[in-house]
């Protein structure tokens, strides 16, 4: 009964949906208050309903209640308890709901934040949510439905995928998910503002702190899943292009951009309609990611074609979405521009390049990974496109972007003087060359080009975005908290390319057959294979190495590397054992046994990989420390005073405004 | 125009999406109908020592088999692939892009219809063999030349309509017109 309780609660929230999506942008249009107020309350119980519906599911899972068909096909009794709750979202139709689910939230959330702002604002941008809401209620609903009753009840689960029994992939896609779709938001204000043809600064205002907060969700999850795919999936790369990364990546580097072009539209009122698209890019492409993903068109078209009703619904949702949104955005944004202009070498310069820049990398990711389905369509010829053509589109335009990103970031407003930046940096950019080629020549041995290039960038960056946090710290200036956000991201951004750089230039990845008591020399360090013993899990059974590292002798670590065998699914999985510290991961992984107790074993040397993540974590932390900043914590009575300096700070837009 | 290029370069994508949507995929005919069987030499599953070649299709009419543990279509026609083997149709099996650990775990677990299966790891085969996805299932004569192509998984109504009729025809030595 309880489940049905959960289908009940999804029609319920579908109907407050309908009437959250359709009588407040009635209102809005016909100033009717009293419609319009009904937004935010049918926000609260859309989301209470939404809540209940998820809570039953996963009730359902920890109950092991396999008289649904979806915890049969996802769940098993031997399951441990944590992993029963991640296998909510561990398929599809758990996943479409916690999807809504973190809709509601945001609508919810927007709701709350919103007393400062105009009714018609609200009420424009609840019931655009609500609109994208009905859209995914009525897609679980009619098609992928996770309260199906399977007759009869399965005694035992089909258990979870093993990839995704673990503890990062718990938290990966919720975070993940809160990302993709708190893009939503910063969409469905663009959409209000092109209804109600009002785009001032003040719509800039409260637009960027939604943005930043889904693209601080989206930073981490893509980081999360990084890493994930680094230690579980066993061959140690930490980026694998592949499309369900690639429509994680895209979204972010539109929100990325979009954060950026809002700054200008906040502290110039420039960028207007370029600001709206972007807006519309960047949740189009997480629309694209969430539901292109999970129908798996991009993986293989049989996919599609073994499940039409699911796929010709998210190409209607889709169309509909995106087409509204776009020609809206034809017939509106040409009577919003503001004229205005700028310098040269001003900030607003670097950020329009920062803005083409980003766009460009992420339009070159969507044809590589759309490319495969067209020539699949035109030439009837399946293609492949490979890492090593991704790796060279995207860093063309980004290897500038970083060191771009050094000066521009302490560029001002309206004026620049590039001279007189690169005059007061320019024991930064000595420092920058001197680090950028002495750390690979003394750390690793010789460089190519492209090392040094991306070594001098990544440090310069570093030093530029240190500059003014450490004049903040003695107390030589004073730095807002927004300004101080994008130093720390922008931080972020070099420890990042750092690892990057050293990374694949110095990374060592072996494959060798070894025996219990051999020895194999990778890198520098020494590798025993000292024993293997059996271990059993709750859920698996697995082969375990004990693999002892030394280095000339002394012991560095013991690494235990274990081959997995789940028994519901019968299927592999390696768990690599990994040393890991700043400067450098050793990675072991089993490979198959060769025979005659022989196993082949995949040893890898990763020089500054954390750094990766680390620069990841960084710049969500830049993130945060932007949101936090006070203007964005406006209160009604203040609200029209913000405006009135506004109007002022036009005029002189002074130079340490918004990032 | 330019506020409306976003929407028009979305139309067009669009278009070209839905269309290449109702085009069943398995209805692209393959090059290789009425061609020989490419040649190919590949590690036996069961005995990675054993080399299995296209002669192993040769002396009566018989189905080649694209699967890969990873596959879930492969799944639900695997019990009808059984089904065919008890009544003694010969299926040579190509595992595709797999890990031979899963593949064998998987035939253990459901059983194993194929007489023989080779191992294709790098895709060498499949790309020889035009391979669009896994399940494929080739029909090749006696004489080695390849008579259908089907792709996605078999099932009962498909082995009726597609494969019966022609394996008629070749009985009735109406082949090679």
């Amino acid at each position: 009964m309880i489940a049905e309780l959960g289908q009940i609660a999804l029609i319920i929230a579908l109907i407050l949906a309908v009437l959250q999506g359709v009588l407040p942008l009635i209102g809005a249009q016909r100033n009717d208050a009293a419609l319009m107020a009904f937004a935010r309350p049918a926000a609260v119980a859309q989301f209470g309903f939404i809540a209940i519906a998820f809570g039953i599911l996963v009730n359902a899972f920890v109950l092991n209640d396999f008289s649904l068909t979806y915890v049969a096909n996802n769940s098993n009794s031997e399951l441990p308890t944590m992993y029963r709750v991640a296998a909510v979202w561990g398929a599809h139709e758990g996943s479409m709901l916690l999807w809504v689910l973190i809709l509601a939230t945001w609508t919810l959330a927007v709701a709350w934040r919103s007393r400062s702002l105009p009714e018609d604002m609200v009420a424009r941008v609840l019931g655009v949510l609500g609109l994208i809401s009905v859209g995914t209620l009525a897609f679980i609903l009619f098609t992928s439905n996770p309260f199906w009753r399977l007759q009869p009840a399965a005694l035992d689960g089909a258990d979870l995928n093993p990839l995704l029994q673990d503890p990062a992939l718990v938290i990966h896609p919720p975070m993940l998910y809160v990302g993709y779709v708190g893009l939503s938001v910063a969409f469905a204000f663009a959409i209000a503002a092109m209804l109600s043809g009002r785009l001032d600064r003040q719509w800039a205002r409260w637009t960027r702190p939604w943005t930043t907060a889904a693209w601080v969700f989206l930073t981490l999850g893509i980081a999360l899943g990084s890493w994930w795919a680094y230690y579980e999936l066993g061959w140690g790369g930490w980026w694998f292009w592949d499309p369900v990364e690639n429509a994680s990546f895209m979204p972010w580097l539109a929100a990325t951009a979009l954060f950026h072009s809002l700054a200008v539209t906040e502290t110039r009122g420039l960028f207007k309609s370029w600001t709206l698209l972007l807006a519309i890019m960047a949740f189009s492409l997480s629309l694209l990611g969430t539901f292109l993903v999970r129908s798996g068109i991009l993986v293989s078209v049989h996919a599609f074609a073994s499940d039409p009703a699911r796929g010709y619904f998210i190409l209607a949702f889709l169309f509909v979405v995106i087409g509204v949104a776009l020609a809206l955005y034809a017939w509106r944004a040409p009577g919003l521009d503001t004229a205005g202009g700028f310098q040269a070498s001003s900030r607003e310069t670097f950020l329009l390049v920062n803005n083409v820049l980003l766009v460009v990398a992420a339009a070159l990711i969507l044809i590589g990974t759309l490319y495969p389905l067209f020539v699949d369509y035109f030439a009837n010829a399946k293609v492949s496109v490979g890492a090593p053509v991704f790796e060279l589109a995207f860093v063309i335009p980004m290897l500038p972007l970083v060191v771009l990103m050094g000066v521009g970031m302490h560029a001002t407003w309206r004026t620049g003087n590039l001279r007189e930046t690169l005059v007061r940096f320019k024991w930064h950019i000595g420092a920058a060359l001197a680090i950028g080629i002495a750390l690979p020549v003394l750390g690793f041995g010789a460089p190519g080009p492209l090392t040094v290039v991306g070594t001098t960038a990544a440090v310069w960056l570093i030093l530029a975005s240190l500059a003014e946090p450490v004049q903040a710290l003695t107390g030589k200036k004073r730095v807002s908290a927004a300004r101080m956000g994008m130093h720390v991201a922008h931080l972020g951004v070099g420890v990042f390319t750092l690892g990057v750089a050293i990374v694949t230039s110095y990374g060592i990845e072996a494959d060798r057959s070894i025996r219990p008591g051999e020895t194999v020399a990778v890198a520098g360090h020494e590798f025993t294979l000292n024993r293997f013993d059996a271990v059993t899990g709750p859920n698996y059974d697995a082969i375990r190495g004990t693999v002892a590292v030394t280095r000339e002798g002394d012991a560095v670590a013991t690494l235990a590397p274990e081959k997995r065998r789940y028994r519901q699914q019968q299927s592999p999985m390696t768990e690599a054992g990994i040393d890991a510290s700043l400067g450098r991961d050793l990675f072991v992984a089993l490979g198959d046994p060769l025979g005659d107790n022989a196993w082949s074993v995949r040893i890898q040397y990763k020089p500054m990989i954390r750094l990766i993540w680390l620069g990841c974590i960084i710049m969500a932390l830049g993130g945060l420390v932007a949101m936090s900043d006070r203007r964005y914590r406006v209160r009604e009575s203040a609200t029209a005073k913000a405006g009135a300096r506004d109007a002022a700070a036009a005029a002189t837009a002074p130079a340490q405004e918004a990032g | 125009m330019r506020f409306a290029l976003p929407l028009a370069v979305f139309i067009a994508l669009g278009a070209l999406f839905a269309f290449s949507l109702t085009r069943d995929p398995t209805l692209i005919p393959s090059p290789l109908l009425d061609q020989p069987l490419p040649s190919f030499s590949l590690p036996d599953l069961a005995d990675p020592e054993v080399n299995v070649t296209e002669a192993a299709l040769a002396g009566n009419p018989a189905l080649l088999n694209i699967w890969g543990s990873w596959c879930a279509q492969c799944g639900t026609e695997h019990a009808f692939l059984m089904e065919l083997a008890r009544n003694g149709v010969p299926i040579v099996g190509l595992n595709w892009n797999d890990e031979q650990d899963s593949a064998r775990a998987w035939l253990e677990r459901l059983g194993d219809p194929y007489v023989v299966t080779a191992v294709d790891v790098e895709g060498r085969v499949a790309i020889d063999l035009g391979v669009y996805g896994a399940p494929e299932t080739f029909l090749v004569d006696g004489g080695g030349t390849i008579i259908y192509k089907y792709i996605g998984p078999l099932t009962p109504q498909v082995w009726r309509d597609e494969f019966m009729p022609r394996l008629a025809q070749l009985d009735s030595g109406g082949a090679g017109d």
